[in-house]
């Protein structure tokens, strides 16, 4: 079995995000880029998998400019066996996305395509679901326990209630919540490894995928600030403060 | 013609309160005809509730047993089917929404919007990105329906009084047999529910251990609030997954937000920037916490909360 798991350049968790001054976008030049952190945890979950000796091979594909061959690398640092990388101009909105993995998918036939639940850019949290759509098989997102027998895997999903189990037939999609994992560092010999293994450049005409015209963005703001708060000596006056705004 | 309908979350008895929020978020689109979809084993119960919430046009119930659990392969073409008479299809940005809207958009041919938080126009939103630290206003182009999350912690509940006629429907699409619920595990469901309960109070990593913690459920249940926890308690094993408030968690709004032993990570403040009063207690008096809190108090939450506790008498 073949797990392919698509993983997204964004901008690195650890970094403060503003907003540019006239409100075109938020600003990325000079900033660290990394795999989105939910797509680190899903290939870590793929490796994982492939250990156990119950898939032979995991895929990593990204979607962009040139740049995205960096964050393929560190994933074929962490174990992935080959990358894929669809070249595209701009980045395309998640519908476009899910029908670009629909041609990998055909592609490729794999066993489960296991997505990141969402990107700590745009926090969509769309794809892996519009992809299983498409692919019309089941999904589990949210997965934080995933266990695989006989082409099924049973996945215990964050939900608001708790964690929800549910049983799929494979193939299916996949998509990561944070406690499924942590994943491994990379170290140095496997970074000089990963510069030897296989990586394909498809560009997005090549897949027949039309990149839709999504939706416009218009403007980009800050989030309003809270007013400043008061600081209280004690116990008493905290009781007092909340008494007298009524809240007690 | 403009009309909205909105996917109801329930558990099979009761109404999410997530469902009136939406409600709320429908009814500032501007558009009369707001219809609620109930799709239950046995949907009269739920139905109800939603035909009584201000706002809401009229019922749709379909009743199927394969829809004693929401699964979204199941659901997803079963919204399909009806999308064909509506401008716009919302559910609640929980996890029944997320996991199911985004499929019914792609059966549909179509993006879509999460998380709104404010309504601009009829097809202008805006959005939160880069776990709240920026805000988008998008547009959603002519010609296509719009299929959208509300934000729960953006929009009060509808309130009650409305009477809509509950109208019941066949299911029009088949069980694809390859996805099988099991179970759910949670809490007990005895405290107030921390997504909509009007106090709440967690803790974060500084509780130490789920003894920790024991502190934190006498408060609450002192003040009749929710717990709650930061990423980093759960993480730590604490307290459950559903406890946990922020960006990847639950994103609340409660008029009283008690943030105890919470260093205050960004992701942790997106889910409750909404509350009404934030009072921070730790002992760190330059945690980043205590730059949104209304109300901050200095010192060991071991000994503060207690105290609190006891003061409150």
């Amino acid at each position: 079995m073949k797990i392919l798991v698509p993983i997204k350049r964004v901008v690195d968790y650890n970094v403060r995000v503003r907003v540019k001054s006239d409100g075109s976008g938020v600003e990325t030049e000079g900033v660290k880029m990394s795999i989105n952190p939910f797509d680190e945890i899903a290939l870590e979950e793929a490796l994982r998998i492939r250990e156990r000796g119950e898939a032979e091979e995991v895929i990593v594909a990204s979607i962009g400019g040139t740049d995205v061959q960096q964050q393929l690398r560190t994933g074929l640092a962490m174990g992935a066996d080959r990358a894929i990388h669809v070249e595209t101009e701009t980045a395309p909105q998640p519908l476009t996305v899910a029908r670009i993995l629909l041609k990998l998918i055909e592609r490729e036939s794999p066993g489960i395509v296991f997505l990141g639940k969402q990107a700590i850019d745009d926090d969509c949290n769309q794809t892996a679901q519009m992809l299983a759509a498409l692919w019309d098989r089941p999904q589990a997102t949210f997965a934080s326990r995933v266990e695989l027998a006989d082409g099924k895997a049973t996945v215990a999903r964050e939900v608001d209630a708790g964690l929800e189990t549910i049983e799929i037939e494979l193939p299916a999609v996949m998509s990561s919540d944070l406690r499924l994992n942590e994943p491994r560092f990379v170290k140095l010999p496997d970074i000089m490894k990963a510069k030897r293994k296989p990586l394909d450049v498809i560009a997005i005409a090549d897949l027949g995928v039309e990149q839709g015209a999504g939706f416009e963005m218009l403007a980009f703001e800050p989030p309003p600030k809270r007013g400043g708060g008061k600081v209280v000596g004690s116990v008493a006056e905290l009781v007092d403060e909340l008494k007298n705004r009524g809240l007690l | 013609m403009s009309a909205i309908l909105i996917i109801a979350e329930h558990d099979g008895k009761q109404l999410n309160p997530s469902t009136a929020k939406t409600v709320t978020g429908a009814t500032g689109l501007g558009i009369s005809q707001i219809d609620v979809v109930v799709f239950a084993a046995d949907p009269d119960q739920v139905a109800g509730q939603a035909a009584a919430l201000q706002g809401v046009s009229r019922v749709l119930s379909v009743a199927g047993e394969d829809f004693a659990h929401p699964l979204a392969a199941r659901l997803a073409p079963e919204v399909k089917a009806l999308a064909g008479d509506y401008s716009h299809i919302l559910a609640p940005s929980t996890t029944f929404g997320k996991d199911l809207l985004p499929r019914v958009a792609a059966l549909l041919g179509v993006n879509q919007v999460s998380d709104i938080q404010e309504v601009v126009d009829e097809r202008t939103f805006k959005r939160p990105i880069y776990a709240g630290n920026a805000i988008v206003t998008l547009r959603v182009p002519e010609g296509i329906p719009v299929v959208a999350t509300i934000r729960t912690a953006s929009f009060a509940a509808a309130g009650d009084g409305g009477q809509a006629e509950v109208t019941a429907l066949d299911a029009q699409a088949a069980d694809p047999g390859h996805t099988r619920y099991i179970k759910t595990e949670g809490s007990d469901g005895s405290g107030p529910d921390l997504a909509s309960a009007p106090i709440v109070v967690s803790g974060g990593r500084a509780m130490g251990s789920s003894e920790g913690f024991d502190i934190i459920y006498s408060l609450a249940a002192r003040l009749g609030a929710a717990v709650g926890a930061s990423r980093a308690a759960v993480d730590a094993g604490y307290v459950p997954n559903e406890l946990q408030v922020g960006q990847t968690g639950k994103i609340i709004a409660p008029d009283l937000y008690f943030a105890v032993g919470i260093s205050g990570a960004i992701q942790h403040l997106t889910g409750i920037k909404d509350a009404g009063t934030i009072v921070a207690i730790n002992k760190d008096a330059e945690a980043p916490i205590f730059e949104i809190a209304d109300l901050g108090l200095v010192g060991d939450l071991f000994e503060l909360v207690p105290e609190l506790e006891k003061a409150l008498g």
